[in-house]
This record gives C-alpha cells, structure tokens and sequence, in this order.
C-alpha cells in the first residue's frame, strides 16, 4: 500500500459521497442513512480544506480519473477558484444535513426516506463533480446528475404545488442543460477536444468565428437558465416556495452558485477573457440583466406575501449583484461577484434554515401566519433578522463587505452610476426584511386554529445548525480583509493574472 | 459550401425549433415531454452527425491503418445523453403520473386555475 491517499483526494472527494447515494437504499433505516451521509458530507469538507491548502502549496492540481492521460482521460483540475467552490458547497451540506434530519422527518414520510437521501446525496456529488472536473462534457453529466436528483427532492414535499414546480423547473433545466450541451457540442466540432486546458489552447486558432460565437451564446444563455438570471429566473420561486425545507436551504445555497461557477469557468478558462468580454458584448448584455434583476427581483420580494417566495425574489436580486460584479469585466470586479457568490450562498442558507425552523412549528411560510412569533420563536426569528442584517448589507456584516468591495469596483472601473443602484436596490432590501421583522415582533399572534399545538421554540437540531451558519456570516464579516485577499487571490488566478 | 451539402444541420434546425414549439404551445404535460424529447432528439443527430467522417467506415480497430473510419468519441458522448435523457424522460413521466393523482388532470390551465381557487 504505498499510494498515497493525499494524491488522490480530487476523485474521493466525488466518490465519497457517491458511495452513499445507493447505501442509503440498501440501509433502508433513516437515522443510519443520515449517519452515513453526514460522515461523507463531513469527509467532503475535510477533503475540500485539504484540497485548498494543497493547492495554495503547491499550485494547480492536476488528477487523471483511472490514469487516463487526456486529452483521452477524463481530468480533474483543482485550482483556488473551485477548491473554494468544493468547501462552500460541502460546508453548506455539512451544516445544512443536521438541520435536514429532523425537518425532514416532518415533511417526508418514513417509508420514502431512503430514497429521498439518495437523490440529496447524488444531488451533493453532481454539485461537487461540476466543480472538480476540467472536461467540458464532464460538466454536463455532473450537470444532469445533480438537476434530476434536485427535481426529484422538490417534488417530495407535502405540498401538491411542489410536483407542479418540480415538473416547471424540469422542463427549463433540461432546456438550459440542453442549451450547454449544444455549446459543447460546437466546441467540440471547431477543436477535437473536450478537455477545458486543451480547449483553451485550441479555440484561438480556431479559423470559423460564426460557429464559436454561436457556441459562447448557447452556452451563456444555457447557463443563465441554470444559474437562473433574469428574465430566466421563473422556475426558481415556484421551485424555492414548494419544495422541503431543507431542500431549499440547501440548493438555494449551492445549485446556482455552482452554476454560475460554470458559467466564470467558461468565460475564463476556456473561452477566454479577451474574447468573452472584448469580442462579444458580454459585460454590456450581462450588466444591463443584472441590474434589471436587482430592482425587479427586490421589488416583486417586497409585495411577496410568502416568505419563501420573498426570498427566492430576493435570490434573484442577489445573482444580480453577483453578476454584476463579474459583469465589469475587471478583476476586482469579478473578485466581488465571487465573494458576494460565497456570501450570499451562507446567508440565504441561514435565511431559509431560519423560515424551516417556521414552516416545522406553523406548517406555513405566509406573512400572515408569522404575526407575533418573535416571542415564541425568539432564537429562531433572532436568527433571521441576523441573517437579514447582513443580507441587507449593514457595516461589519458580510454582505457590506462585498457590497462595498463591488462599489469600490464599479468605481475602479468607471462606472459611477452603479454604486446609486447597489444603494437603492439595497433599501428594497431593507423593505422586505423589515416586513417579515414588523410582522414577526409587532404584530399580535394569531389565535390558535382548533386542534392546533401551541407554537414554542424550534428543536435544537434546528437552532443550532442555524446559528452555525449565522456565526459563520458574522466570522465572515469580521475577517473581511482576510477572506477578501483569498478571494481576490483566487480570481487572480482565474482570470490568469498569477 | 452549398447549402444542400449541411443539410444535417438543417433536420436539427427543424427538429430542435419543433420540439421546442411543442414546448411552449402545449397545455398537456405529457406532450410538453414529447416536445422536450424531440428537442433532445435534434441535440443527438447534431453530435452523431458531427462525428461522420466522408467515405469513413466504422471505427472497429483493423490491421489496416490506413482505413479510414468515422469519429466515435461525439457517439459515445451521446450515448451518454441519451441516458440522461431517457432518465429525464422517466422522471418527467413519473411526476405527471403524481399530478394526476393530485390534481385530477394533466393539463396546465386546469392545473393552473385549482392552485388559484386553493389560495
């Protein structure tokens, strides 16, 4: 046994978590299932610290999946950018999963416990796989892999409009997937490869510029349906509203961050900079969306009267200002969106964590049916408003930090309008926060329906996952220098400036 | 380059913008899926299409090198596709088969106007 376990880590990190995926149906037993899959989901976290740090060692990592050389092997290619990418997403499932067993064993029968930890796992291990992987098609299969199994977690839920939404999201995921496919296809006939590196190399020479901006359209528009990006954000409220809650918590965190990964990595790694950004009008079209999503997402959130629904608009807004950032084509501009990227990943995955909690004692998400529960559910609805301070971007909080940075940004980069509308849209922010905390600690609370149990205090097992997360946005905000230099480093290297 | 000569291309144009039309113009769930699936069907014939190298014959390893032999790797590729779609496919089916059993119906607007009249 002299391997080296250490060398292998970018295919356990993928393989970890799909062992699970089948056990779990071959356990049967709920509790032993979250047991296994929380060992993984804890395993991934360490393997993705491990990873970074072997990167910040020693550079770029490069694993070749069986052996296989490529450009005929499939290759992993873990730099800063996605070893950041690996530990949020396995983060958010290691705190997420502790909240899920006791939400889920509400909201989900027993009997169809096994296999909706089946698709949650396999919805963990496509998210991880897209991220590791340096081959083009790879992505898509890893796309595919984590989106059915995000469909089948939707439609799990009680709700009867999950199974519509899940059908709705369906229908546009497999066309945005589609659309990629399409986009690689076309790669794929100008160079003979599909490996990200070697079609780096490959496209500058490439001679038929109609065919390569045509497959840089398709695969823009197929990710701005995945990352869902206004106008092609309408499967994500429906989707968000209906589905578990834990389900929500957790992709809302992660499936559309990592989309919008795939989307950076097309731009950077493979296309290019110059290209992406000088040939095609990308920064113009991706700016002018991004702001029209950050008003239009926050302003349809304040009218919101379902909670989730609220949140899933203001997710809309919040991919804005992420897009927004990467749109100024600059580098502090894209270190902005990705740190917005990382922030807003930890605070709708508390925000969501926190209106679980909710839907567990009231069975709803409506703002009416809140009324008075900041003294039933003090720690609850403290959690919300914390994750909500920061949402909203108050100074010391993590989402001041890259709002500021994406201000300081937009300056830099001579765009002096922006900063205005990062503020506006920032004071609709504050409206619908404020509601749901006018509702919740100003309002009386509603009489008891009959039969109805008295609304007390979420579990622990629901708090404490919660409060993790809300420590970690505010040990975010306090090392702001420290996490904004690792991920300016990281876009550095992304945008090949290192 | 006449147009004739990419007439592959066009039977993808035609398949990929009917599929997509069933999409949108249907109300019936099942044929939406039908719609996704012929959109589908249009990605495969571009790869497979693509991989077709003129006068190459199958790409089965002979002692011969200097055969010529079509490109397998964009078949392969969608041989992988087509898995995905087919699970797509049943997984699409399998939630319709849940909305009938919800709501009565697997029609959009019916579906549509009972979530209204719930509230």
């Amino acid at each position: 046994m002299s391997m080296q376990l250490s060398a292998h880590l970018p295919a356990l990190q993928i393989v970890v978590p799909l062992i699970v995926a089948p056990l779990s149906l071959l356990l049967r037993n709920p509790r032993l299932i979250w047991m296994a899959a929380f060992a993984a989901t804890a395993t991934c976290l360490g393997i993705a610290v491990a990873l970074y740090s072997q990167v910040l060692q020693q550079g770029e990592i490069r694993y070749f999946m069986g052996g296989w050389a490529p450009p005929i092997g499939i290759e992993y290619r873990i730099d800063q950018f996605n070893a950041l990418m690996l530990i949020l997403v396995s983060l958010v499932g290691t705190v997420v999963l502790p909240f899920a067993r006791t939400s889920v064993d509400k909201e989900i029968s027993r009997q169809r416990q096994p296999m909706f930890w089946t698709a949650w796992m396999l919805c963990f291990t496509g998210l991880l796989g897209i991220v590791a992987t340096g081959d083009a098609f790879n992505v898509f299969v890893f796309l595919e892999v984590s989106s059915l199994a995000t469909y089948a977690m939707i439609a799990a839920g009680k709700d009867r409009r999950g199974l519509t939404s899940a059908y709705q999201y369906l229908i546009m995921g497999t066309i945005g997937a589609t659309f990629i496919l399409i986009g690689i296809g076309l790669l794929y006939m100008l160079t003979g490869t599909l490996n990200m590196a070697d079609l780096a190399a490959r496209l500058p020479d490439v001679t038929q510029p109609r065919t390569l901006k045509t497959a840089f359209v398709f695969i823009v528009v197929g990710c701005s349906l995945k990352l869902a990006l206004f106008p092609l954000h309408l499967w994500m409220p429906n989707a968000y509203a209906f589905a578990p809650s834990a389900v929500t918590a957790f992709i809302a965190a992660t499936a559309t961050k990592v989309s919008i990964y795939v989307m950076l990595r097309f731009f950077y790694t493979i296309f290019g900079a110059e290209f992406s950004f000088g040939t095609m009008p990308l920064g113009e079209v991706l700016m002018i969306l991004a702001l029209v999503a950050m008003f239009s997402g926050s302003l349809v959130a304040v009218f919101e009267q379902n909670v989730k629904r609220m949140l899933a608009y203001s997710s809309v807004a919040q991919i804005g200002y992420i897009m927004l950032g990467i749109s100024l084509a600059t580098t502090t501009g894209l270190a902005a969106g990705m740190l917005h990227l990382f922030n807003h990943a930890l605070i709708k995955g508390a925000l969501f964590m926190a209106i679980g909690a909710v839907v567990y004692r009231t069975g709803s998400a409506q703002l009416d049916q809140l009324a008075g529960l900041g003294k039933k559910m003090p720690w609850t609805m403290a959690g919300f408003v914390a994750a909500g301070l920061c949402l909203i971007g108050v100074p010391l909080t993590t989402g001041f930090l890259s709002k500021w940075y994406l201000v300081t940004a937009s300056f830099d980069a001579g765009r002096t309008v922006i900063p205005v509308m990062i503020l506006i849209s920032s004071l609709l922010a504050v409206i619908y926060i404020w509601k749901v905390v006018e509702t919740v600690y100003f309002k009386p609370a509603l009489a008891l329906k009959p039969g109805q149990e008295a609304i007390t205090e979420a579990p622990l097992s629901l708090l404490v996952p919660l409060w993790v997360m809300v420590a970690i946005n505010f040990g975010f905000g306090l090392q702001g220098s420290v996490i904004w230099q690792t991920v300016l480093q990281a876009a550095r290297q992304l945008a090949g400036e290192s | 380059m006449n147009w004739i000569d990419h007439y592959n291309y066009w039977i993808v144009i035609f398949l990929m913008m009917l599929g997509f039309y069933a999409i949108i113009a249907s109300d019936n769930l099942v044929k939406k899926i039908i719609g996704l699936n012929i959109f589908q069907t249009s990605v495969f014939v571009l790869f497979i299409s693509m991989g077709k190298v003129p006068g190459g014959v199958a790409p089965i390893l002979r002692d011969d090198p200097t055969v010529l032999y079509s490109n397998p790797l964009p078949h392969v590729l969608i041989l992988t596709a087509i898995v995905v779609g087919v699970a797509t496919t049943a997984l699409a089916l399998a939630l319709v088969v849940r909305i009938h059993e919800a709501y009565g119906s697997i029609e959009e607007d019916e579906i549509h106007e009972q979530d209204q009249l719930a509230g």
